[in-house]
């Protein structure tokens, strides 16, 4: 029994080394890919971001518009509807809208990528790279990941303000929050920082996101049950990262 | 390009390809034994083995996609296990490789996929690369084909594509892994036709990894007979089928059992029936 | 070549609309920029106690905003709170002799300072001070203080 312990923990510290080394393979040739294979990289957040953007609109909006109606329900026993969009720019800015954006994009994109490359490497495709004498990590790996980190700050942004209009739809035009209160107490208590904070996160996310997503479809192993397993693996591992990393953010910025 | 040629001159000696002492584990299966076998500068050799004896691993140590436990292997009589990742890659462009299933990359057209070399390895212009392109497409009768993205494709012609961009870099060395696998008897023909004419034509060096009997003895100048990690027999095809060694004429005749066990290991039958092995 | 158009279109519209995104959430949500652009001038007022007032804050003249608190400090040496504010320079006219009280929005809201303007000829300008300061109510205090008169009610 605490043998197994000991072999599991054994087995979790080698993972995680890997895939610290593979990090680091990937931001080795990152630079040489950004700027002599740009195209690939286009191409990829086009794939990755262009593509989640209807996902992200319809979701940003209703979870800002179902915030600002839990909150205006709430603060209406305390006469103090007019923070309205002050809690919801709040909430979505700093925490809801990085962390929805990453677990959404670890379910559109995040999923895509793992698969994709998991079945290039089930049909041969990266061993026949490999055999062209084409190194599959700066072809086919680094672009993926570098086009999911450009894609998802723009996603969270874009996610956060669909919230934040959303919010305003429900408050201010349905249940009749006034305007210049709706957007005042969130200009006076909202701060560059905490949008700048929001900014950090997604872009840490972005990272771990792409990462995790390139990572699992390039070590799935070669079957049809191991795409899938990679795949949901992808979803799993990056939800459970995001939402960890997130809190030691938020404690360290306190 | 030219500066790979001369780092890899030919010295034209018989061996091209020579495996020395060659020891491969995967996990606690012993998969090669002391390996020894030299493939001929311009003739096609045939590897041939029952499944699962590594033909293909063999294929991944000599291009070195995979590092063997013990032993050498020599490309023009350069130990490729002391080259660096860049000398390697250089090295690779040497070799076309027609994979199993074709492998062709399913994100671009068949065009593309027969450029794709090109347009990493070198700095043609597109007319120059569309020209090469099409002259290789047409050399496997697919030049109307070009526009067709991978998923489209019969799986015989997915291998004649696959063929095509295997020659497009003008390799010194085509290995062809399971060729002939779940062909209809057209295509077969076809590709049979077209190893046979890629060896005389352009004298490229060829290695065939099958356990297709016949359509070995119809191409290859030479084969050998790979069996619990070692070399069984070898010589040409038609000196195989003479010989009397009871492995060599299990796997030429098709026979179920002999020296090459119909029963993987197993405990005892009547034991594991009778559930005696369970303590 | 017509998928590449559209992949680079796609991506360079997608990247605009992030960047208008970012631009939306700098600009419309924070108070970033209200006094960036515009001239201003700085004011300081010593306070007792300041409750929770921090910088950003807003300074309020008859209920109009028309300024923003940008630094609090402590003076060790009279062990009082030191307020910069900034004021916008439209309003020069501010009577020196005003007093500075520090309000709180609503039950529940955040602090912000109140000017109440004095009768004095000579207004205030860069680098003077107001003089006559009202420190924060703090709410603890309030209840303690009535919860002590309370219980003396009932001792009479």
């Amino acid at each position: 029994m605490l043998r197994e312990i000991y072999q599991a923990l054994l087995e979790f510290v080698r993972t995680f080394g890997a895939l610290q080394l593979f990090f680091l393979r990937l931001l080795r040739h990152s630079p040489f890919v950004f700027v002599k294979r740009f195209r690939l990289v286009v191409f990829q957040v086009y794939n990755t971001g262009v593509l989640s953007i209807v996902l992200i609109v319809v979701c940003g909006g209703f979870i800002g518009a179902v915030l600002g109606l839990q909150v205006y329900s709430n603060l209406k026993r305390f006469n103090a509807e007019d923070t309205v969009g002050l809690f919801t720019a709040f909430a979505l800015a700093k925490e809801i809208g990085p962390v929805l954006t990453a677990l959404l994009f670890a379910g559109r994109a995040g999923t895509a990528l793992a698969s994709e490359i998991g079945l290039m490497k089930a049909t041969d495709q990266l061993s026949a790279m490999e055999m062209m004498a084409v190194n599959p990590i700066p072809r086919v790996v680094v672009p993926r990941f570098l086009g999911g980190i450009i894609a998802v700050p723009i996603l969270t942004a874009i996610f956060t303000t669909m919230g934040i209009l959303g919010a305003h739809l429900v408050a201010v035009e349905l249940l009749g929050v006034d305007v210049g209160a709706f957007w005042q107490q969130m200009q006076q208590t909202l701060e560059p920082s905490d949008i700048y904070e929001g900014i950090f996160k997604s872009v840490v996310f972005g990272i771990v996101a792409s990462l995790l997503a390139v990572w699992e479809g390039y070590n799935a192993l070669p079957t049809a049950a191991g795409v899938s397993r990679a795949t949901t693996r992808t979803v799993v591992v990056t939800a459970i990262s995001v939402l960890i990393l997130d809190f030691m953010i938020t404690a360290s910025l306190l | 390009m030219a500066s790979t040629k001369r780092r890899w001159r030919p010295k034209l000696s018989e061996k091209f390809i020579e495996v020395r002492n060659l020891d491969f584990c995967r996990g606690s299966r012993h998969i090669f034994k002391n390996l020894n076998l030299t493939i001929a500068r311009g003739k096609i050799t045939a590897i041939m083995g029952t499944s699962g004896t590594g033909k293909t691993t063999l294929l991944q140590l000599i291009t070195r996609q995979l590092v063997p436990d013990r032993g050498q292997v020599f490309i023009d009589g350069v130990d490729i296990g002391k080259l660096n990742l860049r000398e390697l890659y250089k090295l690779r462009r040497r070799f076309g490789v027609l994979f199993q299933n074709g492998a062709l990359l399913t994100d671009m057209s068949v065009f593309e996929n027969v450029a794709f070399p090109l347009r990493e390895h070198t700095r043609l212009t597109n007319r120059l690369i569309r020209h090469v392109v099409l002259t290789k497409l047409h050399a496997v009768g697919l030049r109307g084909a070009a526009d067709m993205m991978p998923g489209q494709l019969s799986g015989g012609m997915e291998r004649r594509v696959a063929l095509a961009r295997a020659m497009v870099m003008d390799p010194d060395i085509l290995i062809y892994d399971e060729p002939f696998v779940g062909l209809d008897p057209i295509s077969m023909g076809v590709i049979v036709r077209l190893v046979k004419r890629m060896n005389k034509a352009l004298g490229i060096t060829s290695i065939l990894v099958s356990h297709d009997v016949k359509e070995i003895m119809e191409v290859a100048d030479c084969s050998y007979l790979i069996s619990n990690g070692k070399v069984a027999a070898s010589g040409s095809p038609e000196d195989m089928r003479q010989q009397l060694s009871e492995t060599v004429r299990q796997f030429m005749h098709g026979m179920a059992d002999g020296p090459v066990p119909f029963h993987f290991d197993a405990p005892d039958y009547e034991e594991q029936l009778l559930g005696r092995d369970e303590k | 070549m017509q998928q590449t158009r559209t992949v680079e279109l796609g991506t360079g519209l997608f990247v605009l609309l992030g960047i208008g995104a970012l631009f939306f959430l700098t600009t419309q949500t924070t108070g970033f920029g209200n006094y960036a652009g515009s001239d201003t001038y700085e004011v300081q007022a010593r306070f007792e106690n300041i409750g929770s007032l921090k910088p950003r804050s807003p300074v309020s003249m008859a209920g109009v905003t028309i300024g923003r608190v940008i630094k609090v400090e402590f003076d060790s040496d009279s062990l009082e709170a030191v307020v910069t504010f900034i004021l916008e320079s439209q309003y020069d006219r501010i009577p020196d002799d005003s007093d500075a009280t520090i309000l709180t929005a609503g039950l529940m809201g955040s602090q912000y300072m109140a000017l109440q303007a004095g009768g004095s000829e000579t207004y205030l300008e860069d680098g003077s001070e107001v003089l006559f300061t009202q420190s924060a109510v703090v709410l603890e205090n309030l209840i303690g203080k009535y919860l002590f008169s309370s219980d003396s009610g009932d001792k009479k």
